[in-house]
């Protein structure tokens, strides 16, 4: 058990300190770095001519920006574009676990119906499937629930009528809102089951067969052992999805939904002729409202690294 | 749909905790077990060694319906494991009854495969609260004697990552002995484990031994199978080669094959 670097002097050599050599702190002339004071001074120089052009261009209209910023429409927008972008994550990520597990399932049907599914909904665009359902109405006049087929299995007995229990207007149910949430959900649900899918097969297959070993079926293994494992790897990516979903709220404006933030904006500015300063209160309103959202992930991934808090061994959520 | 051998023997021996008669298994065209029969008796240590390859690893996952035969059958306590069989025909279990078959089957695994986002006493009581649905506090307090009894007790809170490869290897056989299994499998426990923390784990399995477990154990290390099996198995592509006592067969193999191994790793 000899190590390869070891003199072939042998062990008997034991090394002793020198008691002739300085063991006093260096001191050098460190090197100077000139070109990185010209880059610093130059950017900073641009930077203060960004500043001046904010406090002297007209067009900003700073007053009438905080003015309308937070008018009664416009606050009510920002809980609409909240509250959209909550639900329509909510509806995306349980859709993306179905999906996901549908992948991996192994029957025929049920991957190629979730292979189909995130083939349409990644391949749309979200502005198109927004306008899409907003007018899905001209598809369906009413919505009805009964048994499928019902007009020809009652013309197979010789009946006439059908088998309808109830029936919904579709103009009521897919107003504005619900058609744009039902747009933006449905499509999340494709990229979160790509997210889920990789966070599921990057657990190790050891746990999987360390809790079948332990008599767990398949249904509590994914409950208990590889979902948990797996938010590991999905929270980071999806916190960006629910930062690009706040943005995309702003595609409700052309389903479209009127109550939305940055169709108040675009409204109060159009009206006004102030377009500019409405369009810099809409970066504002996005911006710390992403912010918040980047607060509450970096609380949730340090909730699902337990292992983490405990040691304080790591410094967490600094990469995202 | 597996092969199965013609003759149906329910294990006649009372005693006989696993039957396997003639198990094959296939993985596309390499055939890893070539017709396996053992039985293990009630409190029987059960040592099985073997070249890498030789299939032992297979086996041992075989006995709890890891791995599916393609030929043979395999009972444990007297259930055929992963069939019902009825009217000469074989049915396979659904998933939650293969489940029910593994709970009383415990296995310790070569790289330990313990629930890296669970606490130690979280893994150890997982599976009682999940699958037998013992209430948590009846759970912990049996999970606390089993942490002592692999002398880990001051490690409840710990979680894996923290712990070393020997202490992990405790906390995985007490999370096995929480199902209060009557069986334990034993894939290769300490060959992850450096040099000097082979030994922790050997003393617990050893006392387990003592304590009348049963136990099939997969290993490398000589010395435990001498002083603590009761049988020794000697496999090599894909059969058993050679069985009896083990130090009848470590002293003086009387195969040609095992003699080769046993030159190798003495």
């Amino acid at each position: 058990m000899s190590s390869p670097n070891e003199p072939a002097g042998g062990p008997e050599k034991v090394q002793t300190p020198d008691p002739d050599r300085s063991a006093g702190p260096i001191t050098a002339v460190p090197v100077r770095y000139p070109e990185r004071w010209v880059a610093a001074g130059f950017i900073l120089l641009l930077a203060a001519m960004f500043v001046h052009m904010l406090f002297t261009n007209d067009a900003f209209n700073w007053p009438f920006m905080f003015g309308n910023m937070f008018s009664e429409p416009v606050v009510r927008g920002v809980w609409v574009t909240l509250s959209a972008t909550l639900l329509s994550m909510a509806i995306g990520i349980v859709l993306g676990i179905v999906l996901a597990v549908m992948r991996l399932s192994g029957n025929p049907v049920l991957v190629s119906v979730s292979w189909l599914y995130t083939w349409f909904f990644r391949g749309v665009p979200r502005l198109v499937l927004a306008v899409l359902f907003g007018n899905l109405a001209i598809l369906y006049a009413t919505i009805e629930f009964g048994v499928p087929f019902d007009t020809y299995i009652m013309a197979a007995f010789g009946l006439e009528g059908d088998l309808r229990f109830f029936s919904i207007d579709a103009r009521t149910l897919l107003s504005g809102y619900t058609a744009g949430l039902l747009a933006l959900s449905l499509s999340e649900g494709a990229y979160m089951a790509e997210i889920i899918r990789a966070g599921l097969q990057s657990v190790d297959k050891g746990q999987t067969e360390a809790a079948q070993a332990l008599g767990m079926s398949r249904a509590k293994v994914l409950w208990r052992i590889t979902l948990p494992q797996a938010m590991r790897v999905v929270i980071p990516p999806t916190g960006n999805e629910t930062i690009a979903m706040l943005k995309d709220t702003a595609l409700l404006a052309y389903v479209p939904v009127t109550i939305e933030l940055f169709y108040q904006l675009k409204a109060i500015g159009t009206q006004s002729y102030q377009v500019f300063p409405m369009l810099v209160a809409a970066c504002l309103w996005y911006l710390v409202i992403t912010s918040v959202l980047m607060v509450g992930q970096y609380f949730i991934e340090r909730r699902f690294n337990p292992s983490q808090n405990s040691v304080r061994n790591r410094v967490v959520g600094g990469a995202h | 749909m597996a092969e199965i051998s013609e003759n149906p023997v329910p294990p006649g021996d009372a005693d006989a905790l696993v039957v396997a008669d003639n198990v094959h298994k296939r993985f596309g065209r390499l055939e890893v077990l070539r017709g396996i029969d053992l039985t293990v008796k009630r409190g029987e240590v059960m040592c099985v060694i073997g070249p890498s390859g030789s299939g032992k690893s297979t086996f041992l996952r075989c006995i709890n319906h890891l791995e599916k035969l393609s030929a043979g059958r395999l009972w444990v306590n007297g259930e055929l494991m992963g069939y019902r069989q009825k009217g000469g025909r074989l049915y396979e279990l659904r998933d939650h009854e293969i489940a029910a078959q593994r709970r009383d089957i415990g296995m310790v695994f070569q790289r330990f495969n313990l629930f890296p986002h669970l606490s130690v006493l979280g893994n150890v009581i997982e599976a009682p609260v999940q699958v037998k649905r013992v209430p948590r506090a009846q759970a912990t307090e049996k999970a606390m004697e089993l942490l002592e009894k692999v002398g880990l007790p001051d490690k409840a809170d710990a979680y894996p990552e923290q712990l070393s490869g020997g202490q992990q290897q405790r906390v995985a056989i007490a999370r096995a002995l929480a199902m209060e299994p009557s069986l334990m499998l034993f894939d290769e426990p300490t060959s992850a484990l450096d040099p000097e923390l082979v030994g922790e784990v050997l003393d617990v399995m050893r006392d387990l031994a003592e304590g009348g477990m049963t136990m099939v154990v997969v290993t490398h290390e000589m010395g435990f199978a001498r002083e603590v099996g009761d049988s020794l198995v000697f496999m090599d592509e894909g059969v058993v080669v050679e069985s009896g006592d083990p130090r009848d067969v470590l002293t003086d193999p009387g195969h040609e094959r095992t003699q080769a191994f046993l030159s190798k790793v003495l």
